[in-house]
């Protein structure tokens, strides 16, 4: 039994394989791309909007909303890596509702990809907002005592990330194909359906971890800023 | 009893124990975590949207620790690299 479209190589050159996880992540990072394109380059400003544009704006104000409610005040600087998260998940998960799709979520690389895009941006947006110092002081918190914690912890809630969005994906497909061969009339349907609500949810619970990540890398420093503003600027 | 045969039936067992053992301690917080979350709401309902959101971000928090033993339990039964091994030395 496959586990993972990692197994299904579509195309091999030598030591170079091509496997369907990776034709369909470039086929939806395509498909995202093209439709961005289309809508973005027909914004207005007056009242006839295009249908797709009032489209992007719900979904780009609602993870803005979303982003600002768990404490990232200032949403510009993380609204493209956060919302690109999101929206390729969710559409990588919903997707599985096509015949003989396999959404490239259920491999562990490509989350595993996804949670590294995540531990990098942490300490990258940290010491973009506060300083390489001020970040690394942050791993001395609340005493040196703590800092072989605060590295595990790092770490291990990035494979954390990698696993949950795996497993729950994994588990929905593999669930999905052994009911197949159990009870094919109606029961596949049902958790077609719950995996969908899963495929959301884990996107949704994705973002929201990046962000908080992000906002714990990043917030130390604002609380201090009132106190004393004329650091920001050295 | 082959080496073979030893290993499927330890992984057998095990993968009962895992997925049994491995989804009873996060049951038990899942539903704790719930019920005090619907307690709250009946009390603040102006809380509503926070809490949820909150729970569903805890909740997802506690059920990665279920999903690591599935997933422990689908490599064991679907993907075995210690069956692999033997029938690879066996054969």
């Amino acid at each position: 039994m496959r586990i993972t479209p990692d197994s299904v190589i579509l195309w091999s050159f030598g030591p170079i394989h091509l496997d369907l996880t990776i034709a369909t992540t470039w086929a939806i990072m395509l498909a995202l791309v093209l439709v961005s394109r289309a809508i973005t380059s027909h914004l207005r400003k007056e009242p006839p909007f295009p249908r797709w544009q009032t489209a992007a704006e719900v979904i780009v104000s609602a993870i803005r909303g979303q982003m600002r409610e768990i404490g990232l005040p200032n949403t510009a600087p993380y609204l493209p890596f956060i919302a690109t998260l999101f929206i390729f998940i969710a559409t990588s998960n919903l997707c599985a509702i096509l015949p003989f799709y396999e959404p490239p979520t259920g491999s562990l690389s490509t989350t595993a990809a996804l949670a590294l895009c995540v531990f990098m941006a942490v300490p990258f947006f940290g010491i973009r907002e506060q300083g390489s110092l001020a970040y690394l002081k942050s791993y001395l918190e609340p005493t040196p005592i703590m800092l072989p914690f605060n590295i595990i912890g790092e770490l291990a809630r990035t494979l954390a990330l990698a696993i949950r969005l795996f497993g729950n994906i994994m588990s929905g497909s593999l669930v999905g194909a052994l009911l197949l061969s159990l009870a094919p009339f109606i029961f596949p349907i049902i958790m077609n359906l719950l995996g969908l609500l899963t495929g959301t949810v884990q996107a949704y619970i994705f973002s929201i971890l990046a962000t908080v990540f992000i906002a714990a890398g990043v917030g130390s420093h604002e609380e201090k800023t009132p106190a004393k503003p004329d650091e920001r600027k050295a | 009893m082959d080496s073979a045969t030893a290993i499927a039936i330890a992984s057998i067992l095990s993968c009962g124990i895992i997925i049994t053992v491995g989804t009873i301690g996060p049951a038990l917080g899942e539903g704790k975590a719930l019920s005090t979350a619907l307690s709250a709401i009946a009390q603040q309902p102006d809380a509503a949207p926070t809490i949820t959101r909150t729970l569903f971000v805890g909740l997802a928090m506690v059920e990665s620790t279920a999903i690591y033993s599935l997933v422990i339990t689908i490599i064991l039964i679907f993907a075995n690299p210690f069956w692999n091994f033997a029938i690879a030395h066996a054969g």
